[in-house]
């Protein structure tokens, strides 16, 4: 039996398009509210979407690319990624819950226990999207050092040498967040009331890390979480990204934008795969799409023929933009899961009404989600990892069993 | 009213990581999983409290260079949990320890900022500055702060945070379909901010738009004289460590004697002390449970431990139940210096001659063991007695002015409260001195009856105005 495809839904503001706040469905008053947060998960919970994620960023929305702009008809202002999946992450039962945090600017510590403390009060269903921050602007905020200024052209004519320190120091970030994340064994806490020792602290590891952007030392304050490793994604469109997932990520996101670049983004990835060296389990591949939704292709062209006129200026993305029927986006799906993709990461371009009509017709097409378990990790078919701690004292135990016999 | 009575402000401080929290209680569960915050988080909306409280540790404590194994270890990351625990309740106050040396502003802002939108206002900030070099290992930055300076750090930290949290006017979204205008017009630069200080330069616009109390309310506990004057020009709620009655008069004197200075009003500050309570049918009854807590709190090896932090040296070699070390701190068979050999725990004793010395002396002259004097001096039972005993004295503490309220600390989590709000807070709504509703859709600030932050910037723009009219 063949899997599913993995449905992320990203949630973002009033939805993708600038102008999707002015949507009939939309409730652009509430976008600061938990009760518009706590409703979106809901519903996208009760939709059977696998897992959401929340976009953050630490800076204010812009139509251009980092820099600010002074306009006020589009939406500006968010709250924090991470503290919104925190907030839905009690009143959900079975979604992932996804935020993306910054790797730049933000401490790994906090961004270690945060994550874990989302696995726990979700039972096991914390993921992060890892994302650097390249804006000199968001750096400003900071203060504590400049980002060169990124030649965009050349980045889109895949030139992504510029981005190279920024993801060399994600991956350390990552690296030492995961270490965090084993830092306490499964078993640390003993509460042994005979010798009154509350843990012991043989199972209780330092990341001890010292690389070239930093180093850290000490143990995390969170004890193992449900997963033990929340599951990793990263954003890729270029051929470093790609490495940095395929040596830190368990999930990628991609952006084809044609059949062509269905085939060869998802060989480049493979390709970023062998190069890196990667072991275990390969990279699950989402596909990133853009979705207006209507019952006819007109209506939906029609949609966003309005929402661009309402915006002054067409929809642009880094990701297909997908006007059309439910059924028809099926078939999109079916496509790129026929060429070894896992899923989609789908965009709506207004909310609520996009994700609606993902639940009216898309996912009931789908098929309900054939995890047996509970947590993140066994809805998308992941194993539970193995702590690197535990794995390396059973090792040792072993040698040393070996060494005996021998 | 003449007669009208003070009213009790009570808070809620989760039980965490000291040998206070008793893990090995049948009725403690877990400090870690979620159920243990909405279950005590629940309790003490029940029981009508302004808020609960959560301490911070950035890093796990060590004793003689290993972790230290005995006391609770571990808890979650404070504004992850709260924004969780805001979706279970409804009116309660979640207020997180949340340090300033080890956080930087623009971000910590935008998450205590979500933290109040998320939680329709009832976000509290207790600022920190604990820094050393062992917690600063865990960090990027590194421990890079003398000791000296965080209280500089603090002070501009928290300055520049509500100069972000200022940078959105309250109607700067308008979200007009009609128009297409979301921001309002004169918002277009909404949350510009530029910054130059001796701590941070920073400018560019915060992301984050004016949350229902726009500023979460700031809770201080530091209690050196430099602590103090932070706490009286930015502090609204101080949560303090002196619970003794007198002690806690002239502690309240001191500080809200230092308001007026600063252009503040004396309700414009409360202070809250930590008070732990023991309760029983009889007041021998209630005794005898605080002395099993005690004994439970103080093991044995606990006891050494606590010693050992003073004296700076090895001590497992002694008897818990015996007299203590004869000789002074630095004297002994290793003179290591008192602080360094325990980690992660807030300094205690900054003279351990001189304390040591007077522990002696109070052991020899009350025949006190290790354990029994460590119990004496470090045990932490303030109330002891019958429900009604209890609130009498909590309440006589209010009325004479000794606290504005108390910060309650249970001994087990989650159950840790449970005792107190359902045998204490009624016998305090009986007397009329304590809510037995909220006011539907109040913040944080409004149940801590607190002036609303800027009350202070527009009455001094009010001012100006008047003396531009009159002029
Ligand atoms: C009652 C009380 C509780 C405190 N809780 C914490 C805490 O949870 N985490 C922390 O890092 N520091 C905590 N502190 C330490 C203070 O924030 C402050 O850093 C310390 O008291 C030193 O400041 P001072 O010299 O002004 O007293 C606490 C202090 C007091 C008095």
């Amino acid at each position: 039996m063949t899997r599913r495809p993995t449905i992320a839904v990203a949630l973002d503001g009033a939805g993708w398009h600038p102008a999707a706040w002015r949507d009939p469905s939309a409730r652009p008053a509430e976008l600061f509210t938990a009760r518009y947060w706590r409703d979106l998960a809901q519903f996208a919970e009760r939709a059977d979407v696998d897992l959401v994620t929340f976009e953050d960023a630490l800076g204010l929305q812009s139509s251009t690319l980092w820099s600010t702009d002074e306009r006020t008809d589009q939406v500006r202002g968010r709250l924090d990624a991470l503290l919104i999946a925190s907030f839905v992450a009690p009143v959900t039962q079975r979604i992932g819950l996804v935020p993306t945090v910054t790797t730049t600017h933000t401490e790994p510590f906090h961004v270690a226990t945060g994550l874990q403390t989302l696995d726990i009060a979700s039972r096991g269903r914390a993921g992060w999207r890892a994302q650097i921050s390249g804006s000199p602007h968001e750096a400003a905020h900071f203060g504590r050092r400049t980002v060169p200024n990124v030649d965009i052209e050349a980045l889109l004519a895949g030139d992504s040498e510029q981005i190279r320190a920024g993801l060399d120091e994600a991956r350390e970030v990552v690296e030492v967040v995961r270490r965090l994340w084993d830092s306490w064994e499964a078993d640390a806490i003993i509460r042994d009331a005979s010798t009154g020792r509350f843990i012991d602290r043989e199972r209780i590891h330092g990341a001890e890390y010292e690389g070239e952007h930093f180093s850290i030392a000490g143990a995390s304050i969170v004890p193992r979480s449900p997963q033990g490793q929340p599951l990793v994604a990263v954003l890729g469109h270029q051929t470093i990204p790609y490495e940095l997932a395929a040596t830190s990520a368990d999930l990628v996101f991609i952006t084809p934008l044609d059949e062509a670049q269905s085939v060869s983004i998802l060989g480049e990835v493979r390709d970023a795969e062998v190069r890196t060296g990667r072991t275990g389990r390969p990279l699950s591949v989402l596909a990133e799409v853009v979705v207006v939704l209507e019952s006819t292709p007109a209506a939906a062209r029609a949609a966003l023929e309005r929402l661009d006129e309402q915006n002054g200026s067409p929809l642009t993305s880094d990701a297909l933009i997908f006007t059309g029927t439910p059924e028809q986006l099926l078939e999109r799906i079916d496509a790129w899961t026929a060429l070894g993709y896992d899923g989609v990461r789908i965009r709506p371009a207004r909310l609520p009404r996009d994700l609606e009509q993902l639940a009216d017709w898309v996912l009931p097409a789908l098929g309900r989600s054939d995890a047996a378990g509970t947590t993140l990790r066994e809805r998308l078919g992941f194993e539970l990892p193995e702590n690197r701690y535990t794995a390396a004292a059973a090792a040792a135990g072993a040698a040393r069993q070996n060494g005996e016999a021998a | 009213m003449a007669d009208a009575k003070r009213q009790v402000h009570l808070a809620a401080h989760f039980p965490g990581v000291n040998n206070t929290t008793l893990w090995a209680d049948p009725l403690h569960r877990s400090q870690i999983d979620f159920s243990a915050f909405e279950h005590f988080g629940r309790t003490a909306e029940r029981g009508r409290f302004d808020y609960v409280f959560l301490a911070e540790g950035l890093r796990l404590r060590e004793h003689k260079g290993q972790l230290h194994e005995l006391d609770v270890v571990g808890r979650p990351n404070t504004l992850a949990v709260l924004t969780a625990l805001a979706a279970v309740t409804e009116h309660i106050g979640l207020v997180g320890t949340l340090n300033a040396t080890f956080n930087e502003p623009y971000e910590l802002a935008r998450q205590l900022s979500t933290l109040d939108h998320l939680s329709g206002g009832r976000a509290g900030w207790n600022v920190v500055t604990s820094s050393d070099a062992f917690h600063g290992a865990n960090f990027r930055r590194g421990g890079f702060l003398d000791h000296g300076d965080r209280y500089h750090r603090a002070n501009e930290f928290v300055s520049l945070a509500k100069e972000l949290w200022d940078s959105w006017t309250a109607d700067a979204i308008v979200a007009d379909r009609a128009t297409g205008r979301f921001l309002a017009e004169d918002a277009a630069d909404a949350g510009a901010f530029a910054h130059r200080g001796a701590q941070f330069d920073v400018r560019g616009r915060f992301a984050t738009p004016a949350s229902p109390q726009r500023y979460p309310v700031i809770v201080q506990a530091g209690d050196s004289a430099d602590g103090r004057d932070f706490a009286s020009e930015h502090a609204e709620v101080i949560f303090s460590r002196h619970s003794a009655f007198d002690e806690a008069r002239t502690f309240y004197a001191d500080v809200k004697g230092r308001l007026a200075g600063w252009g503040r009003t004396e309700d414009s500050l409360k202070i809250l002390p930590a008070v732990t309570f023991a309760i029983g049918d009889t007041q021998a009854e209630a005794e005898e449970v605080a002395r099993e807590v005690s004994l439970a709190q103080v093991t044995r090896r606990n006891a050494i431990t606590v010693l050992e932090q003073l004296w700076g040296t090895d001590l497992t070699s002694y008897d818990a139940d015996g007299p203590l070390p004869a000789f002074d701190p630095g004297e002994g068979p290793a003179d290591t210096v008192s602080g360094k050999i325990t980690k992660g725990w807030a300094p205690r004793f900054p003279n351990a001659v001189q304390i040591a010395q007077a522990w002696r002396a109070q052991s020899e002259a009350e025949g006190l063991s290790i354990r029994e004097l460590v119990i004496k001096v470090a045990g932490r039972q303030s109330f002891i007695g019958t429900p009604s005993h209890v609130a009498s004295e909590l309440d006589r503490y209010v009325q004479e002015r000794a606290t504005d309220g108390f910060v309650v600390v249970g001994t087990t989590s989650p159950h840790g409260l449970d005792a107190f709000v359902d045998r204490v807070v009624p016998e305090l709504q009986e007397r009329g001195v304590y809510r037995t509703e909220y006011e539907p859709g109040a913040t944080l600030r409004q149940n801590l009856e607190l002036p609303e932050p800027g009350a202070r910037v527009a009455a001094v723009r009010d001012a100006e105005e008047e003396v531009r009219r009159v002029g």
